[in-house]
């Protein structure tokens, strides 16, 4: 299923010379049913200091991805294949004892439900000073004291006694602290975070943002941000990729997709988005259908079975040919889509903008 | 803590108590008749109304279950005997043998060790056997060795002590010749000296330990498996820790906290005897114990080693619970 012509046509920068770099990458998995497809020739770059998020609906291949850059499919079934450059190293093809040396000191995640993604029966403490002394050659003291000044730094009071308690005395939101200080412990060049505030209440999800928008400024870190909430997206990327299907079909900086996107699924997912500013007789759109199952994608158009704008297609066949992922504008702008350019827009302005 | 081992031991005592009534209430239930089993041949209607006369058979029911009580409770034990020839049985006493007139509480005290280290060897084998064919099986999901773990520990459940354990003593004392004959003179380690003592209790432990091996390997196995897909694993894989790291320090604590449990009130129970096992090899401890005093209607041996194993298992259940708490510290002791 590899696209050679969609994957050159949206890598912009070589991929050495961005500080991370996916290049058609594809993560498949073998099952009783047949191949689970889950990430199916993705790529996209991302410099230090910027955040980068991916959206999706659930099964679209966001956390498979994340997943895939920690090398943590190595040893599992998952086959992958394409390339990962990180500051000019590629992690595809890296031996598990290399990028474990990189897991948790270069590329730290934080994952998206911190009671189960902690260990029980040990203390934050311990959780955090082992991420500290697997990497560096410190004292015990050394990575104690580390390890409460980060918890200070997120935003834990009274970090010296709460680093002796265990995760189920800490609330969600503190889990969740914990968490963002234990992937910092290493000063990670890469911040993956998947989902990091699903989990949380509106009120603490906004202050874990801020948490890690501040920290990304101190740490000059990469962040990928995974989520389907458009509105932490809002409040944290400069560039966003929508996948669907383990696919792209719009990448580009926020301010395009949010005002300018072309993509009927983006469409979908942007009208999805429950607004305080509309009346009380303005409906939630959902999108019609189901995500399409990895092991059959549809023929063509993976979106094609749940669009309702095929009609406007010219030229081309929604169900023979999958559309390039392909370049309109600037800055990056990049859809696929069979609708041509122009049409699109016009689409959005008159359809789809008057009810957002 | 402290106010959490005191009511547990308050319950423990009801609990006994419990069992005691219903141990005697049942046994008198049965149409048993001790006093022809005393007086034993020159049985007549003289000697049995002597004999009725002597032990308080009687008596209403609920006072021969008082005095029985009386010698458990008073910490000087009670006086059994007919009139004239009445004798102090100190305390713990529960009662005289009707077989052959030993305190039942001498006769528990010399079972006990025998069943003691057979329990104990017992224990040993299956813990580190099973757990450990567990683990590897957990580690080679799917491939040939966790085939075959699975294939042993299927074998182990399903096969019968009573056959499994005669097999091995036709065959490695009757057939092979590489042990001796069971001699209960070795089941003491001080006076037969180590190595007959291991020669004894070889193949009861094996026999013993086979079934619960093979529970605690597919308990094992499953608990790993299910922990090696916990999400904490994968944080732990995210820190950059070494595979040995992830495998025996996170996912092993996690995935063997809940043996404690099981092994401690696996433990308790076989303290109180392992009946086949001891009768197949002639072990004289508890299981042999119970085995003869039920066979021979002998209600005071039969309660002693009744509540003598309870005792067992309700404090293996206690301890279980206390040192579960200090190994989760999710679990509060209230």
């Amino acid at each position: 299923m590899s696209e050679p012509a969609a994957t050159t046509a949206m890598v912009d920068k070589a991929p050495d010379e961005s500080f991370l770099a996916l290049r058609d990458l594809q993560v498949h998995f073998p099952t009783d049913d047949g191949i689970v497809k889950a990430v199916n020739g993705l790529s996209f770059t991302l410099e230090r200091g910027k955040t980068l998020g991916i959206v999706g609906e659930s099964g679209s291949g966001k956390s498979v991805t994340s997943l895939a850059i920690m090398g943590l499919h190595k040893g599992s079934r998952a086959k992958v294949s394409g390339e990962i450059w990180l500051d000019g190293e590629e992690l595809v093809s890296m031996s598990v004892d290399d990028i474990r040396r990189l897991r948790g000191n270069q590329i730290a995640m934080i994952f998206q439900d911190p009671l189960s993604a902690m260990h029980p029966l040990y203390t934050v403490g311990d959780q955090l000073t082992e991420a500290y002394l697997v990497h560096n050659d410190a004292s015990k003291a050394a990575a104690k004291k580390r390890a409460v000044d980060l918890l200070d730094r997120v935003g834990i009071p009274s970090p010296d006694k709460r680093f002796d308690d265990y995760p189920h005395q800490f609330s969600g939101g503190m889990r969740q602290r914990a968490m963002i200080a234990m992937a910092l412990m290493c000063d990670p060049k890469l911040l993956i975070a998947d989902e990091p505030t699903t989990a949380l209440d509106v009120t603490v999800q906004a202050q874990i943002l801020d948490l890690m928008v501040d920290l990304q400024k101190e740490f000059n870190s990469a962040i990928i941000i995974i989520t389907h909430d458009l509105g932490v997206v809002a409040q944290m990327a400069q560039d966003l990729v929508v996948m669907y299907g383990g696919r792209v079909v719009e990448a580009g900086n926020v301010r395009d997709i949010f005002y300018r996107p072309e993509m009927p699924y983006t469409w979908g997912l942007l009208g999805s988005i429950p607004r305080v500013d509309r009346g009380g007789d303005h409906r939630l759109r959902s999108i019609k259908g189901t995500p399409p199952s990895l092991i059959n994608l549809p023929n063509g158009c993976p979106f094609q079975p749940r669009c309702d704008f095929q009609q406007h297609v010219e030229g081309h066949s929604c169900v023979a040919e999958v559309p390039e992922l392909l370049q309109i504008g600037r800055d990056g702008h990049r859809v696929r889509c069979h609708i041509e350019s122009e049409r699109r827009k016009q689409l959005f302005t008159e359809q789809i903008k008057p009810s957002l | 803590m402290g106010r959490y081992i005191i009511r547990r031991l308050l319950q423990l005592v009801l609990i006994l108590w419990v069992i005691s009534a219903i141990t005697f209430f049942l046994f008198w239930a049965t149409p048993a008749n001790p006093a022809l089993l005393i007086c034993g041949k020159d049985c007549n209607t003289e000697t049995v109304a002597q004999v009725n006369a002597t032990y308080g058979f009687d008596d209403p029911l609920i006072v021969q279950y008082g005095t029985y009580m009386k010698g458990l409770i008073n910490p000087n034990g009670r006086m059994i005997g007919s009139e004239g020839s009445e004798r102090q049985c100190p305390w713990p006493c529960f009662g005289e043998s009707y077989q052959n007139g030993i305190p039942v509480w001498d006769s528990i005290a010399d079972a006990f060790p025998a069943t003691f280290w057979l329990a104990m060897g017992a224990a040993i084998l299956w813990l580190f056997g099973g757990v450990a064919l567990g683990i590897v099986a957990a580690l080679q999901k799917g491939k040939a060795l966790d085939k075959l773990s699975v294939g042993l520990a299927l074998f182990g459940v399903s096969f019968p002590t009573l056959v499994f354990g005669y097999l091995l003593l036709y065959l490695f004392i009757v057939k092979l010749q590489w042990l001796p004959f069971p001699d209960t003179a070795n089941a003491a380690l001080l006076t037969a000296g180590p190595g007959p003592w291991v020669q004894f209790y070889i193949l009861p432990w094996i026999t013993l330990a086979l079934v619960f091996a093979a529970l605690y390997t597919r308990l094992t196995r499953a608990n790993m498996i299910d922990t090696l897909n916990e999400d904490f694993i994968r944080t732990a894989r995210a820190k950059g820790l070494g595979e040995r790291t992830v495998v025996f320090k996170h996912a092993m604590r996690a995935a063997l906290t809940p043996i404690v449990t099981i092994f401690g009130l696996d433990l308790g129970g076989l303290l109180g005897g392992a009946v086949i096992t001891e009768q197949i090899f002639s072990i004289t401890g508890l299981g042999k114990f119970s085995i003869d005093s039920v066979l021979g209607n002998d209600l005071p041996a039969i309660m002693g080693v009744v509540l003598f194993a309870a005792i067992f298992i309700v404090v293996a259940n206690i301890i279980v619970d206390i040192l579960y708490a200090f190994i989760d510290p999710r679990v509060r002791l209230s």
